[in-house]
Formats: structure tokens, C-alpha cells, sequence
């Protein structure tokens, strides 16, 4: 559906390869590419116009022409931009220097202000702080309710003296919900206020109101992720009515690549401090604009499924199946694959997840026509088999695989199949976890605990084989080598995150092995 | 550690695809069964006909009787859309106008259509359409008006049923699913439409099945007791499919003709929300066929509304969008994708805060609203 930008720029690039230098028309095929390519991310029009002059500019003047890969480097310059943009003025939330804080968020219906308020308090909360929570969304039905409910499952005091449902003064409630928090001691206040349309010059004026009542340190631009080309036409409406300091993304849990960011943050100038990714109260977090940056080009994001994948994956279950795979305890077996298949099936669309490395672009195709119940049914066949067949494939005989067949509802050769597609896939897996890490993936940088890894690695290899020997000392001694690993390895493995950076770093120089692609002709 | 995991991830991924290429392999020789959700053309059509008492004298009339009458409905929505809207419309018949369209011109209205977040490819295909029939007609060509209000009609296709199937099969109630994103507006749009069907004089239950936002049951508790419906409600994070299951057996236990259901907002990549979202409607099935899935769409919403409509068909299958918050400076753009790529048409459009600022989705009216006529 949606080729990513390095697609369409790879295939704009394909037929340059060779030439020279890059002419003024395949510069302005490119430029087309990254205009369809940013529109496509819902980045307004205006923006994507002066933001693809500036890449044109960039692109002509230097690097690219020379170097060896065109489209890396053009990439490399929307990135650079992008990130310019969206992270070239970040800051930390203004605290008042005498009396309580005030922070005041406004944006349109359904933008999300009431949820992030009560994870905005929580967020205040972990800092030391004394937030207030104050209900001036005296509109919406019960959404004086739906913040008091929120606000105590954060742990914070909502002031609500009005039931809301349309009756009460918004503005009485915010002024005196600054004298509430002086006299009971709490040092931040947070305005919810009402969700009003850009349009609408009498709610923009009771919004004008609320923030002359309360003088705020603070106010925040609530905006939802997935919001179109009407970003800046809002974004500008609310800048002109209320003024905000900051913008609020939320939503970014969907999968909106959310160019909004980029609009809203080069046409008012405002920098985006918060994101807001779930339905939790405590997913909510700083801004990061680098990976902003490359989810709205959709480049392969291998930090976001690492970080999902650590939330969702079950770790002690992960590790497990990880040092199967690299030849410690026991065979990766059927039984292993479909725990994992299924922990991967909590991450989202099999389809979306492949995209989201780097390097799939060339099977995107595939990828698309590719039917998720494949998986179901291959699902259904493993689970037709026992427990023994399971641990050891080479058991499943002919009639061992018809029953198979006929519990699963499949076809005999579908079983056949998936066994020898098995065998092929942990081999080549076993290659990859033992033989010195992965093919193209040069050095990994340097991570904590790297020495103690280059041990575990040699211990099988010394062994030659997976299976415990027969020779009893021998068996001993390979036992406790093991056990010298395991003790040396943290305890915990999440337990020592490794720094931020270098996880950057090594997700970038990753690459898919070389010889991936030909288990995809 | 990291390196395990991304080693793991890939491994994963290695098998997974090894695996799947394989099956899809072999299984395309034996015709594998991938019952693939079709969307539906006339989706007003596909579960049940609505019965006669449900079709309206007039045919082209939307199955809703409104508490304020049609006319000054539409009146209404053309005088939202005029003041929102009407600059696209007034731009591109400027445009249109000049005397000699060049590809500056062109590119003009490629950009006004794509700022109505009416997306790349179909604003492609406008344009190309419209510049094959000015160039073909020539001078003969009737005013360009007319040529880019037809195109737009054509994007819209004004055939589809935009009928609300309200009323089941053999007196069973009708059943209104109403799912979307989170703060699309489908516990307003659930309050609103019970509002129509309630004017219309028909019997309704709603039930309240967003149990896992905090209020959302007293918000829809709040619409209902407006207007005298009842409210089938669970206590907050229990089951929604279960609060659905008991809403539509009430219903069907007291003969109502209307059962609404309001379903928690979810983002449509959350795989797990959007199985509980298809048990919510296979639940209900267990009693009645649902008769109408309702996605409720944000104007506001940029190109990722064809990816909730797309992954919403796939898993409930929508037979009609609400366009809602259409009063706002956006232009809702997206629905002409949706509708040209699902061929789910737009049913109802929300053009305010008010309780009764919900109305039929007329494509004519609201292509002449777009064009300031």
C-alpha cells in the first residue's frame, strides 16, 4: 500500500547507477519521490513544498552527486532536515518560580487532553511534584467524571466543583482552582479544558479566558497523531486564539506516521515535548524527534520493535528459546517455535513487523499479499501434533503425517513442508546465533557484557555438538561450564539495559543476512 | 543482552517467513481457502434487506426519520461546509476558470485537492480525468463547474445505499455497531443517532460497551437519559462482548426495534483490541445479525484513515462511515479514498457539538457545499 521512501527512492536511483553525477531531472525525481513520500505521512502541503526546496537545495550543492550510493545520501539529508526541524529546540517543561505552576492544555475534540492530563500528573508525580489535576471541561458529557475516575487511578487530586454536562463557568473553575492548589500546598496545576474547533470563535475565546484567568506557565497543544493536512490550519487557529508553548503528540501507539509533528513544529515553530504512546497512564514520554523522524519517512524502525518487543515479550521464555538457538540447553524444537510465534503475534501483524526491519523494502510486495491465517494454519498443525513429534520432527512418518493432515485440515505436503522449512530455518538460525553473530552485521559496538558473550559463544563451539556427551566427566565438565556462563551472565537480563546509544548505533549498522533473500524467491 | 534479541527477533522472523513462504507456496497449487474479506458494494444489502416498514416513501431517503426535518438539516450542513469548505471549492473554479490551464494551474489544483486530505493517488486521478476532459471536449467543453463536480460525484459514487439499517430481519431488532479509533466521537455519534431513531418513533436500547474508558459508560448513560433510552451497562473492564451479548438479548427479550452498541475506542494496529472488537460482534451474532457496522471517522484525520477503515473492514466488516467533527476547518478529504478503495460509503456526517447536529450523508449536497453552491 504505502512504499516507504527509501523505495521509492531506490527505484527512482536504479537506472543511475553508473552515472556520473546526478542530473537536474533526477534531482527532481527525487524531490517528487520525498513529496508524495512526506504527503503520504500527512505532512501539510506548505510544509512539504519549502521542506523539499530545502532538500533540492542541499542535494544539488553537494555530497550527493558524488557519491557511490545516490538515494543513501539523499536519504541521509531528509533525515538530517527532518530531525533539524522537529528537534532543533527542545526543552524541559517552565516551572514557576514562586506559587503553583500552571499548565494548560487545549486542543480539538477527541485530541486526547483529558487522558493526558491525568498521564501528564503522573508524570509530575514521579518527579517530585504536586499536581493538580483541575476539570474545566465543562462541555462534554461527563468529562469532569471521566478525569475525577482518572485522576484517582493516578493518585492525584482532581478539583471538579462543577458536575460539568454543559453547566458551570470553565474559567470560575480554573481561577479558582489556582487559590485550591496555594492553599493546599500543591505546586503544579493542570487546566483540562474543553476540546473546541479552530473555527469556533466563541469556544477560542472562552479558551483566551481560561488562560488570562490563570496566567499558565505552560500551554500545551494537544494534537493527535493521525490528524491530516488540517494540522496547520488548527495548529495556526490555536496559536492565534490561545498561544501554546509546546505541542502534545498523542496516539503515536497507531500506526499515523504523523507528519503533523513536522508540520506543526515548522509552521508555528513550537517544539513537540511530549509523546503520549498508549492506553496506559504511565506511557507517556519526552519527545524523541530522531525517531520521529524516521517513522514519518517509515524507514525500518528497529528501536521501536525492539522496545516493543521487550514490553511484550515474555523474557524468561525469550532467553530460553534465544540460547536453544545458540546451542545451550536442548534443541530449538517445534514446541519453542510456536511460543514464539505466538509472542510475535502479540506484536502486531506478522506483515508490519517484517516492514519494520531494515532492508525488507525489496519484498514489500510479498509482504502485503501475505495472508496472516498462514499463520493460524500453521498454528493448527503444530498444534496437531504430540508432544513428542513437537521435540523431535524426524519422528513424523507417513502415517504419523496423514493424522497430522487431517487434525490440522491441511494437506499432507502443507506438513512436509513446514518440517523441512523447519529444519532449513534452525539451521541457518543456529549458523546465525553460533557462528560468530550475524552475516552483515559488522561489529556490533561496543556493548556491556561483550566479553562475557565472546566465552559463551566459544564453549559450544569447543564442544562440537549440541548433545550432552557421552562420556560422563566429559558431560560433568560441559555442565559446568554452562553453569560458569550462566552465573557470569546478569542475573536479570533486562536488568542492565544497554546504553541508548549504542543500541542506535548497532540498530543502524544492522542488516539482514545476505543469504535471506533467497528462502523468499 | 540486546544482541540476543535482535538476533532472536530476526531468527523469528527467519522462521516465520521461511515457514509461510513455504505454505503460501505450495498452497497456491491446491487453492488454498483465504476467504478474504470483500468489501462490500452496496453494503446497506449484504446481511439483511431492511424490511419494508424500514424504507422510506421517498427511496432515495436515508432509513431516518430526523427530529428536525431533512431540508433544514441539509440547509445546515451546506452552511457549515460553506464556511469551512467552500474555499476548496472557490479555489479550484478559479483555477478552473482561467483562460489558458497551464501546469502551474494543474499543479494548483493538485495541491488544493491534496489539502483537503483527499491523498495522493486519488488526487491524481481527479486531475488526470479532468484534464483528459477538458483537453478532449476543448472549447465545447461545458463550464468547468459542472466537468469538477461531476469528478468529484464520481469519486463519491452517489449509487451507493447510504441507507441506515436499522430494523432487523423477523422482528428481530435492528443492531448498530458503532466501532473507531479512540476520540473519533462514537459515543456522541451513538448519542446522536439514538436521538434520530428515538424522533422517529422507534423503540431503542443502547449499550455500553466501552467499558475500559474511564466515564465513557456515564457519558453514553448522560446521552440516554436525554432522551429516555435505557442504558445496558457492565461495571468498568468487565468483557465489552459480554455487555454487548446482554444489551442485544434485552433488546431482543423487550422487542425493541434498535439496539445501539458503543464499542471502546481502539487504534487499529493494536491486534489484540481489534480480536476483542471481532468477539464483541460474533457475540453478538450469537443472538441477531448485526445489521449495520458503523466506523466512526474524524474529519481531522490524515492519510491513516484508509488504513482504520482497511483494518476495521478486515475484522467487522464496515458497512457505512460517520464522518464526524466536519464543522471544524477540516475537509475530511480521506472518505473519498476510503470510498473509492472499500466502496464503503459515508452514511451520516457530525457538523457539530449540538444533539442534533448529525446529518444523512447527501454526495450532492456535499459536493455543492465543496463548491460553495
Amino acid at each position: 500500500m504505502f512504499a516507504t521512501l527509501s523505495d521509492r527512492l531506490a527505484d527512482t536511483f536504479k537506472n543511475l547507477r553508473g552515472k556520473g553525477r546526478l542530473s537536474e531531472a533526477d534531482i527532481d525525481a527525487t524531490a517528487r519521490e520525498i513529496r508524495i513520500a512526506l504527503l503520504e505521512a500527512d505532512v501539510a502541503l506548505p510544509v512539504v513544498k519549502q521542506f523539499v526546496g530545502a532538500v533540492k537545495e542541499r542535494a544539488r550543492g553537494e555530497e550527493v552527486s558524488g557519491a557511490l550510493n545516490p538515494a543513501q545520501q539523499v536519504i541521509k539529508i531528509v533525515n538530517e532536515e527532518l530531525v533539524a526541524i522537529l528537534g532543533g529546540e527542545t526543552r524541559r517543561l517552565r516551572y514557576a518560580k514562586s506559587g503553583p505552576t500552571v499548565i494548560m492544555l487545549a486542543g480539538l475534540q477527541g485530541a486526547g487532553k483529558t487522558t493526558l492530563a491525568a498521564k501528564l500528573a503522573l508524570w509530575l508525580k514521579e518527579q517530585d511534584k504536586q499536581p493538580l489535576l483541575v476539570a474545566a471541561d465543562l462541555q462534554r458529557p461527563n468529562a469532569v467524571n471521566q478525569l475525577q475516575v482518572n485522576g484517582e487511578r493516578v493518585g492525584v487530586k482532581v478539583f471538579a466543583p462543577e458536575p460539568g454536562n454543559g453547566v458551570g463557568d470553565p474559567v470560575k473553575v480554573a481561577r479558582d482552582a489556582i487559590e485550591e492548589a496555594k492553599r493546599t500546598l500543591h505546586d503544579v496545576v493542570i487546566v483540562d479544558t474543553a476540546g473546541r474547533l479552530g473555527v469556533d470563535a466563541e469556544m477560542m475565546q472562552q479558551a483566551a479566558d481560561i488562560r488570562d484567568a490563570v496566567n499558565p506557565d505552560e500551554v500545551l497543544f494537544v494534537v493527535d497523531a493521525m490528524i491530516g493536512q488540517d494540522a496547520v490550519t488548527t495548529a495556526q487557529a490555536f496559536l492565534d486564539g490561545v498561544g501554546y508553548d509546546g505541542v502534545v503528540l498523542t496516539k503515536l501507539d497507531g500506526d499515523a506516521r504523523g507528519g503533523a509533528a513536522l508540520s506543526i513544529a515548522s509552521i508555528t515553530g513550537r517544539p513537540v515535548m511530549f509523546a503520549s504512546a498508549g492506553e496506559k497512564m504511565t506511557d507517556f514520554d519526552l519527545f524523541h524527534p530522531d525517531r520521529m523522524a524516521s517513522r514519518i519517512l517509515d524507514m525500518g524502525d528497529m528501536l521501536t520493535l525492539i522496545e516493543q518487543a521487550e514490553k511484550t515479550f515474555d523474557a524468561e521464555q525469550a532467553m530460553k528459546a534465544a540460547d536453544k538457538l545458540a546451542g545451550r540447553g536442548g534443541e530449538f524444537t517445534l514446541t519453542d517455535f510456536l511460543e514464539q510465534m505466538q509472542q510475535v503475534r502479540k506484536l502486531g501483524s506478522l506483515s508490519k513487523i517484517m516492514g519494520m526491519l531494515p532492508g525488507m523494502a525489496q519484498f514489500r510486495d510479498q509482504l502485503e499479499n501475505f495472508d496472516e491465517r498462514e499463520i493460524d494454519r500453521i498454528e493448527a498443525i503444530i498444534c496437531s501434533m504430540t508432544p513428542a513429534e513437537r521435540a523431535n520432527p524426524k519422528l513424523i512418518d507417513g502415517s504419523r503425517r496423514a493424522r497430522i493432515a487431517k487434525g490440522s485440515g491441511r494437506q499432507v505436503s502443507d506438513v512436509n513442508t513446514l518440517v523441512d522449512r523447519f529444519f532449513e530455518a534452525r539451521k541457518m538460525m543456529e549458523q546465525m546465533a553460533r557462528g560468530g553473530g550475524m552475516p552483515g552485521m559488522p561489529g556490533m559496538p561496543g556493548m556491556p557484557g561483550q566479553g562475557k558473550r565472546a566465552k559463551a559463544k566459544q564453549a559450544p563451539k569447543k564442544g562440537k555438538s549440541k548433545r550432552v556427551s557421552g562420556n560422563p566427566a566429559k558431560a560433568a565438565a560441559q555442565k559446568r561450564s554452562q553453569e560458569q556462563q550462566e552465573s557470569q551472565r546478569p542475573a536479570n537480563p533486562f536488568g542492565a539495559p544497554m546504553d541508548p546509544a549504542d543500541l542506535e548505533k548497532a540498530a543502524k549498522e544492522f542488516q539482514l543476512p545476505e543469504d535471506f533473500s533467497k528462502f523468499l524467491k | 543482552m540486546a544482541l540476543e534479541w535482535i538476533l532472536l527477533i530476526v531468527g523469528i522472523a527467519v522462521v516465520g517467513l521461511l515457514v509461510l513462504v513455504g505454505l503460501l507456496r505450495s498452497g497456491r497449487g491446491d487453492k488454498v481457502d483465504t476467504p478474504t474479506v470483500q468489501p462490500t458494494q452496496a453494503p446497506g444489502t449484504d446481511l439483511l434487506e431492511p424490511p419494508e416498514s424500514v424504507t422510506e416513501p421517498e427511496p432515495s431517503a436515508p432509513t431516518l426519520e430526523r427530529p428536525e426535518g431533512r431540508e433544514s438539516r441539509l440547509v445546515r450542513l451546506r452552511q457549515r461546509l460553506s464556511g469551512s469548505q467552500g474555499a476548496l471549492g472557490r479555489g479550484l473554479l478559479a483555477l478552473l476558470s482561467r483562460d489558458r490551464l497551464d501546469s502551474d494551474t494543474w499543479e494548483d489544483i493538485e495541491d488544493t485537492l491534496l489539502t483537503a486530505d483527499i491523498g495522493v493517488a486519488p488526487t491524481q486521478e481527479l486531475v488526470d480525468r479532468l484534464r483528459s476532459r477538458l483537453r478532449v471536449e476543448g472549447g465545447e467543453a461545458p463550464d468547468p463547474r459542472t466537468v469538477l463536480r461531476e469528478e468529484l460525484l464520481t469519486l463519491l459514487n452517489p449509487e451507493a445505499d447510504r441507507r441506515l439499517a436499522v430494523s432487523g430481519a423477523d422482528g428481530q431488532p435492528g443492531i448498530v455497531l458503532v466501532v473507531g479509533v479512540n476520540g473519533a466521537g462514537k459515543t456522541t455519534t451513538v448519542g446522536k443517532i439514538a436521538r434520530i431513531l428515538v424522533a422517529e418513533d422507534r423503540t431503542v436500547l443502547l449499550g455500553a460497551a466501552d467499558t475500559f474508558r474511564a466515564a465513557a459508560v456515564e457519558q453514553l448513560a448522560t446521552w440516554g437519559d436525554r432522551v429516555g433510552v435505557e442504558v445496558v451497562r457492565g461495571p468498568e473492564g468487565t468483557d465489552p462482548a459480554s455487555v454487548a451479548f446482554d444489551a442485544v438479548k434485552q433488546g431482543i427479550d423487550a422487542g425493541v426495534d434498535t439496539v445501539l452498541v458503543d464499542t471502546a475506542g481502539r487504534l487499529q494496529n493494536k491486534a489484540g483490541l481489534m480480536d476483542e472488537l471481532g468477539k464483541v460482534k460474533r457475540v453478538i451474532e450469537k443472538q441477531a445479525p448485526v445489521t449495520e457496522v458503523l466506523l466512526v471517522l474524524d474529519a481531522t484525520t490524515g492519510q491513516n484513515g484508509m488504513v482504520q477503515a482497511r483494518v476495521f473492514s478486515e475484522v467487522v466488516d464496515v458497512t457505512g462511515i460517520v464522518l464526524t467533527k466536519l464543522d471544524g476547518s477540516a475537509k475530511g478529504g480521506i472518505v473519498v479514498a476510503v470510498q473509492r478503495q472499500l466502496g464503503v460509503p459515508v452514511k451520516l456526517v457530525g457538523v457539530g457539538e449540538g444533539p442534533d447536529d448529525l446529518a444523512p450523508f447527501d454526495p450532492e449536497a456535499f459536493v455543492d457545499a465543496l463548491l460553495g453552491g
